[in-house]
């Protein structure tokens, strides 16, 4: 029993983990949080069952359609809810903007696939084992993601030039870095990233409509914990929010479940408005 | 009432403006009798489907009104407030069918589910206060899901996912049009509460926490009272909402209440347009009736929603209420001046303020490792003009701040008449009398100059919110006579012709002078003016002159921090010279003027 709960635990924190490193890539590139977040790892999965299972196309295949789809997605976000609001960041119309978009596809996912819950493709024809592929699949997604961002902010000139825009925009503008084309690559990174999440948790999380606001939330609760943009303290969190929503789950029940997970956000957020790993505040006058 | 506010208004003003002031407050009330006319009469020409879409478009605007404080004044981004509609329509339903206890009345089983949800919205709007926009867009989203989960699981009293009857109100509302008339009743009387909340000193508090949050906080507006009171309102009208909405029914599962239906309400007030009731009512009455234009148009209703908010948001951002208002497109005089009257600063003040003095002692304080401040002693007087200049970066905007609460000094201390006062109760300035204005002017764009003058007596009402909710005596009384001083300072400082104009179609310089009336209506004892005369014409800048001197002399002690070293040296009495965080120099202007430090490391040969 404690085997599987650490299991799927870990499992469904590292999808978290990558919904939150999903916000993290595109908040640092505009210091927009966007909830179109939770929408990109529900579309992996609907998008999946929909290329492998209803189409039938080869797994490989089926994969990097998946993935495109995710960077298109993610590049519509930006011009579409990004790039017209980044004006006037201090008057937050990002969330508005960002909230339709999400909005707007969740709708069309959900008359245009279903609105039940639809099964998705298993991706390996292997027989089913304790640590099965749904539970290691997302744990590879997260690792293979962790490890490329790092290689590419620490190793790679367009790593730096992300890293330079997330620090100072202003500043990596008057270096002449192509801003808006960072942004819209970052954004479609993380489109990646969003629907490999869902993508790799589709066996879990089923092909549903409804889990792109469930993820927005769970993927947002490792953001405030960990500290915005902060990737690996989003790891940490989401870890550590994967293994207590299943311990609960298995202590009192599903539907409590969330709600101790709900009262442990805010309790947290209220103490440490900041996160656990803290930023300054800034100056308003 | 609103006849009331036009005679008051009417007072103030020459008399050749009379008709245009009963014209517009007539203006602002029509449409809202045209609403009420069609709503009494909505049975005599509405077939009986109609009825259920009009009984449910009051239902909603019961929620909406409430929540409009929240989102549309306030400016909070609570998208999941359908929890407190779950939350009401199953108090209600649970009470009237006797789960848990004896079977109520639905009457007080209504009462009860207002209370429980006044309660709950302050629940979910506390984190508010703490958590920046996102971060509380999602925790009411989150709440949202979790009522649901609960209401489902919650099976000995909910009936889970099977569900529970609704309420049904006895005689004479049993009846389709009586339960219409039942509902409409709520939505008028929302309708009038919430208006007047919009038209008193805590409504344009609102607006301002919303738009200027450090001049609400500069004029005593404690931000977590206020927006506690509007949590407390607005989770009451959605339970109450949630009540009828449960009697509409007739029977409710988790499964009515979507998130699709907090979005409904969200983008009711945001298509409404932002400080405005009429707009989020016609916002409202025009989402719950779209989609039964067109039957294939139901299952996409929520993608309408969505896409009319895309719209909103990039196109515009106003909403309904700034394309009605036909009123702030008229131009105004191109070439106008401003013509303060310093002679009537005196009649702003009834009595001299008598605050004692102003002291900074051995202030420090510091960023990381750079000293802003490095033991600053500084003394203001009553009545006295004194002057903070220096070069860039010498600390001079810091220890505005400082005094205004808005860093905490690691040594040392601001003393007011020999007592420390607390570092970082900003909001406790304003009661000690001490205003303030701002580098760049910090002004509500959406509201009339006069509005964002009357923002600076808030803490002089004596009124408290449910008198304000209801149009009681004390509330008309504070309203008058916020108006009548807003009208005075406006005079005094020359933009009384500016009254009723959008504040943000002002020009830079008229913005600065309405932030001087605005701290004028604290009468304060002490005023602080962060760079007044930035981005002025030489003109204005001896208006201003004037109008400072005038101040000074009905007792107030005015630090002005400024670049202008002719305005300094003109006016003041005694003048600081900070540089690198220190007193490099302080005196007459005449000493200064003559300070050999001075003149080599800021005035210039």
């Amino acid at each position: 029993m404690v085997s599987s709960i650490v299991l799927s635990g870990t499992a469904i924190g590292c999808i978290y983990a990558l919904i939150a490193v999903t916000y993290n890539v595109m908040f640092s590139a505009s210091r927009v949080f966007s909830f179109t977040a939770g929408t990109l790892g529900m579309l992996g999965g609907v998008l999946g069952s929909l290329f492998i299972a209803r189409m039938g196309l080869p797994v490989a295949i089926g994969f990097l359609l998946v993935l495109a789809g995710g960077a298109v997605l993610g590049i519509v976000t930006e011009i579409v809810a990004v790039r017209p609001v980044l004006k006037s960041l201090d008057q937050h119309l990002y969330v508005l903007s960002t909230l339709a978009l999400a909005l707007m596809i969740q709708q069309f996912t959900a008359i245009e696939w279903s609105t039940e819950p639809l099964p998705f493709p298993r991706l390996f024809d292997i027989a089913r084992v304790e640590f099965d592929q749904q539970f290691w699949l997302p744990m590879l997604a997260c690792l293979v993601v962790i490890v490329s961002l790092e290689l590419l902010y620490r190793h790679t000139l367009i790593g730096h030039a992300f890293i330079a825009i997330a620090e100072d925009n202003y500043a990596a503008r008057a270096l002449g870095l192509p801003e808006r084309r960072l942004r819209m690559t970052s954004f479609a990174l993380a489109g990646v990233i969003g629907t490999l999440a869902g993508f790799a948790g589709g066996e879990m999380l089923l092909a549903f409509f409804a889990n792109a606001p469930m993820l927005t939330f769970y993927g947002f609760v490792p953001v405030a914990l960990g500290g915005m943009g902060n990737n690996r303290g989003a790891v940490v969190a989401g870890l550590m929010l994967g293994l207590f929503q299943q311990t609960a789950n298995f202590l009192v029940g599903g539907i409590f479940a969330s709600v101790a997970v709900f009262s442990v956000f805010i309790i947290v957020l209220l103490a440490r408005p900041e996160g656990l790993v803290g930023a300054a505040l800034q100056r308003r006058v | 009432m609103e006849t009331e506010i036009t005679q008051q208004a009417t007072k103030l003003r020459p008399a050749s403006a009379n008709g245009r002031a009963f014209a517009s407050g007539l203006g602002t009330a029509l449409p809202f009798l045209a609403l009420l006319v069609v709503g009494v009469a909505f049975p005599l020409f509405g077939g009986g489907y109609w009825g259920v879409i009009a009984t449910r478009a009051c239902v909603y605007w019961v929620l909406v009104s409430g929540l409009n404080l929240v989102v549309g004044f306030a400016g909070q981004i609570a998208i999941g407030w359908v929890a407190l509609l779950t939350l009401g329509a199953y108090t209600t339903s649970v009470l009237v069918a006797g789960n848990v206890m004896a079977p109520l009345s639905p009457y007080l089983a209504l009462a009860i589910a207002a209370l429980v949800g006044a309660v709950f919205g302050l629940i979910v709007g506390l984190p508010a206060l703490r958590l920046r926009t996102f971060y509380f867009a999602i925790t009411t989203l989150g709440f949202a899901t979790i009522v649901t989960q609960v209401a489902l699981a919650w099976q000995s009293v909910t009936g889970g996912g099977v569900g529970v009857p609704g309420p049904v109100f006895p005689e004479p509302f049993s009846s389709q049009w009586g339960f219409y008339y039942f509902c409409f009743g709520f939505a008028a009387v929302c309708t009038w509460m919430t208006a007047n909340i919009a038209e008193s000193r805590f409504g344009r508090a609102l607006a301002a926490i919303r738009d200027a949050e450090v001049a609400a906080e500069a004029s005593g507006i404690s931000k977590p009272v206020l927006l506690g009171k509007v949590f407390l309102f607005a989770g009451a009208t959605a339970a109450v909402a949630g009540g009828l909405f449960a009697s509409l029914q007739s029977y409710i599962t988790p499964d009515a209440f979507t998130l699709d239906l907090s979005i409904l309400f969200f983008i009711a007030i945001l298509i409404g347009g932002r400080s405005s009731i009429l707009g989020p009512l016609l916002g409202t009455i025009l989402l719950t009736a779209l989609p039964e234009f067109a039957a294939p148009l139901v299952a996409w209703s929520t993608f309408l929603y969505a896409v009319l908010l895309l719209i909103i948001v990039l196109a515009i951002p106003g909403g309904i209420s700034e394309m009605l208002d036909f009123k702030n497109r008229r131009a105004l005089e191109s070439n106008r001046a401003i013509v303060p009257r310093p002679e009537l600063v005196a009649r702003l003040f009834d009595s001299v303020p008598n605050a004692g003095t102003l002291t900074l002692d051995q202030v420090t304080l510091s960023f990381g490792g750079v000293l802003a401040i490095d033991g600053l002693d500084l003394e203001i007087r009553p009545g006295q003009l004194h002057g903070l200049i220096g070069p860039n970066g010498s600390g001079k905007t810091t220890t505005l701040n400082v005094i205004s609460g808005y860093y905490a000094p690691q040594r040392g201390a601001v003393r007011l008449n020999g007592k420390a006062i607390p570092a970082l109760a900003r909001d406790q300035r304003a009661h000690m009398r001490i205003a303030r204005t701002f580098q760049t002017p910090r002004i509500v764009g959406s509201a009339t100059v006069l509005e964002n003058v009357m923002i600076g007596g808030t803490i002089d009402g004596n009124g408290t919110f449910v008198e304000s909710l209801l149009s009681l005596p004390r509330h008309r009384r504070d309203e008058a006579m916020l108006r009548d001083t807003a009208m005075l300072a406006l005079e005094a400082v020359g933009l009384e012709r500016l009254a009723s104009v959008r504040a943000d179609r002002l020009q830079h310089a008229e913005l600065r002078f309405t932030e001087i009336a605005r701290a004028l209506m604290l009468r304060p004892a002490f005023l602080l003016l962060d760079e007044p005369a930035a981005g002025l014409s030489a003109e204005e800048i001896a208006r201003l002159s004037a109008l400072l001197q005038a101040i000074a002399r009905a007792g107030t002690g005015v630090l002005v921090v400024e670049h202008h070293p002719d305005l300094i040296f003109d006016i003041c009495d005694q003048v600081t010279v900070l540089n690198l965080g220190r007193t490099l120099a302080a005196g007459t202007p005449a000493q200064i003027r003559s300070h050999r430090e001075v003149v080599n490391a800021y005035l210039g040969a």
